[in-house]
């Protein structure tokens, strides 16, 4: 099975949960930039959690489907129809063979999550299916995927394409032109706890090596002034615009291991946040580092959004984020369980 | 005994900083500590990368957090691998039985000035010399590779003969073309692919610096002894095919 993109949208990858273990070659991690999204997306498909997935940037692709599939779209409220059927987020949803999945603008959030059951199959590069788009590492030569890509989708071993499937509990709709159509899950996520809607929560930032090297206001201001995402911002970092902060006095450095979360302040005053596609070593000062369970908040912000940062400790950060995969892990136990009925 | 510093680096990597410059015996220190970080291959320790003067540790929490009972996962970290680093620096290289340099030194064929190395004028200009003697000079060096970054491959070469540091260009290239050789300030690298760039392009070799269907993706890697050797085009061309 596979899927043909007919139009590719803004910017869409494949992607899963990151590349390990290849920092000392250069090789950072990428994957999906908004990785709950992500592993829920799989969890509704019945998919492990890290298999690849498409991630979807900003406008959505129109996609063609030669089987049967069960999809799930997680993350960002995105626009999807399938032929005259609207797609409704968050569940699982059973499309028929042939049909297009059209998916269009996004009403909150940059980056929408689009799994499909059996996931994506593309031959791992150095052990992960992400797309390094930065470093052109992973499949389809690293790129973003382009009119004509046919996407090859892996098998799943039970009945969960066939029609008569009931698992989904769902509600089957056809249309007037004979297309069997869609079969929704009458049962979805409350994607509240894992989606900012508002785009208006804060980002916990603890302070960087360096924080103390900034100069009085700009300590003062990191942690209480409005940041704008510049439009230069992509996988690889956030590039925040605002008051200009100041090193005092300036500071060289030499070459050291940087990760996602790294906000790293350029000469030019206006700090970068390393993202998913962060390269493995930097030299710019290390003012702060956003939470790791936080990460996925800002992924969510666009170009012009704004951003706000909340002073956090490591103990703090930590805490937060084994507290979360406690409760995604029991979330996505209860979407498997649910799946077998 | 040689002072250290642990840093968190985030909530899920820690830094183990050595020294705060670039010199050669420090840079031994870092790569010979990041194999034996990665021979005790401890639990939860997801990627070990060195650099100049610092070695970086990325860890899973999730899987820190079961041992460290009342104690963060940074600090259990931090613990583990402090006093590992403290022996490390106690006993010397050598006391711990870890061997680096192993890999066999290369020889990397460079095709110098022209279209190949369109900034090797300037570079000599700034050296006060010939630009047959900046090629000379460049390709008598013995260099060893310090640590990888930036991008996936490419190499920060220690080694760099004083005379011919220059500094970066005022205004970088969009462009710089896969396997250039350049000279930044006192370091001197090779970019793997195209890739923008802001250092002097001296030369370019055909060797592919980086492919992941290699058993070996990177051609070079930490530790490693390298010298090049001055070709011309027609060379260039063949090694290319």
């Amino acid at each position: 099975m596979s899927v043909r993109v007919l139009s590719p949208g803004w910017l869409t990858s494949v992607q899963d949960s990151g590349r390990i273990g290849h920092a000392a070659i250069g090789v950072g991690r990428a994957g999906a930039m908004d990785d709950v999204a992500l592993r829920l997306a799989n969890a509704l498909v019945g998919n492990a959690e890290n298999a690849a997935a498409f991630e979807i940037t900003l406008r959505g692709p129109r996609l063609r489907f030669d089987s049967n599939a069960l999809i799930a779209l997680t993350g960002a409220a995105i626009d999807a129809r399938c032929e005259t059927q609207e797609i409704p987020p968050w569940r699982p949803v059973w499309i028929q063979a042939g049909s297009e999945l059209d998916l269009g603008s996004m009403r909150r959030g940059a980056r929408s999550y689009l799994a499909i059951a059996g996931g994506i199959d593309v031959a791992p590069v150095l052990g992960s299916c992400s797309t390094d788009i930065n470093a052109a590492l992973g499949p389809f030569g690293g790129r973003g995927l382009v009119a004509g890509d046919d996407v090859p989708i892996g098998t799943t071993a039970d009945d969960r394409l066939s029609p008569s499937w009931t698992a989904l509990g769902g509600r089957r709709t056809g249309d007037r032109d004979g297309h069997e159509g869609v079969v929704t899950a009458h049962w979805s996520l409350d994607p509240q706890p894992w989606f900012d809607a508002r785009g208006d929560l804060p980002v916990a930032l603890a302070r960087g090596s360096h924080f103390e090297n900034l100069d009085r206001s700009s300590r003062r201001t990191l942690f209480a002034s409005e940041f704008r995402v510049g439009n230069e911002s992509n996988r690889v970092g956030y590039r925040l615009e605002g008051a200009k902060l100041r090193l005092e006095p300036t500071l060289e450095l030499i070459s050291e291991g940087v990760a996602p979360g790294t906000m790293q302040l350029p000469p030019n005053g206006n700090p970068i946040v390393l993202m998913a596609e962060a390269p493995t070593t930097g030299g710019y000062p290390r003012i702060g580092m956003v939470a790791t369970v936080d990460l996925p908040r800002l992924a969510q912000r666009r170009p012009g959004d704004h951003v706000r940062f909340v002073e956090t400790s490591l103990a703090e950060a930590q805490t937060r984020y084994l507290q979360r995969e406690r409760a995604l892990a029991a979330l996505i136990h209860a979407i498997h369980e649910r799946l077998k009925r | 005994m040689n002072p250290f510093a642990l840093e968190p680096l985030g909530d899920s990597a820690l830094l183990i900083r050595l020294g705060d410059r670039i010199d050669a015996t420090t840079n031994r220190s870092a790569l010979a500590l990041a194999e034996l970080l990665r021979s005790a291959a401890l639990p939860g320790i997801r990627d070990i990368a060195p650099a100049y003067a610092s070695v970086c540790v990325h860890y899973d929490l999730a899987v820190l957090a079961k041992d460290a009972s009342t104690r963060s996962p940074y600090q259990l970290a931090a613990e583990w691998i402090g006093e590992m680093t403290a022996k490390f620096l106690e006993d010397g290289a050598a006391g711990t039985g870890v061997q680096i340099g192993e890999v066999p030194m290369l020889e990397v064929p460079v095709c110098y000035g022209g279209e190949f190395g369109p900034d090797l004028g300037d570079v000599a200009t700034h050296a006060g010399v010939d630009q047959r003697t900046v090629i000379d000079g460049h390709a008598s060096g013995d260099y060893r590779v310090a640590m990888l970054g930036f991008m996936p491959g490419f190499p920060y070469l220690l080694g760099l003969d004083e005379s011919l540091h220059a500094p970066r260009r005022a205004s970088p290239r969009t462009r710089v073309p896969a396997g250039s050789v350049a000279i930044g300030g006192a370091q001197t690298g090779i970019y793997p692919r195209e890739l923008p760039g802001g250092w002097q392009l001296i030369g370019r070799t055909p060797l592919a610096l980086f492919d992941p269907e290699r058993e070996r993706p990177a051609l070079l890697h930490p530790g490693q002894r390298v010298r090049f050797r001055a070709i011309d085009a027609d060379e260039f061309a063949a090694l290319k095919r």
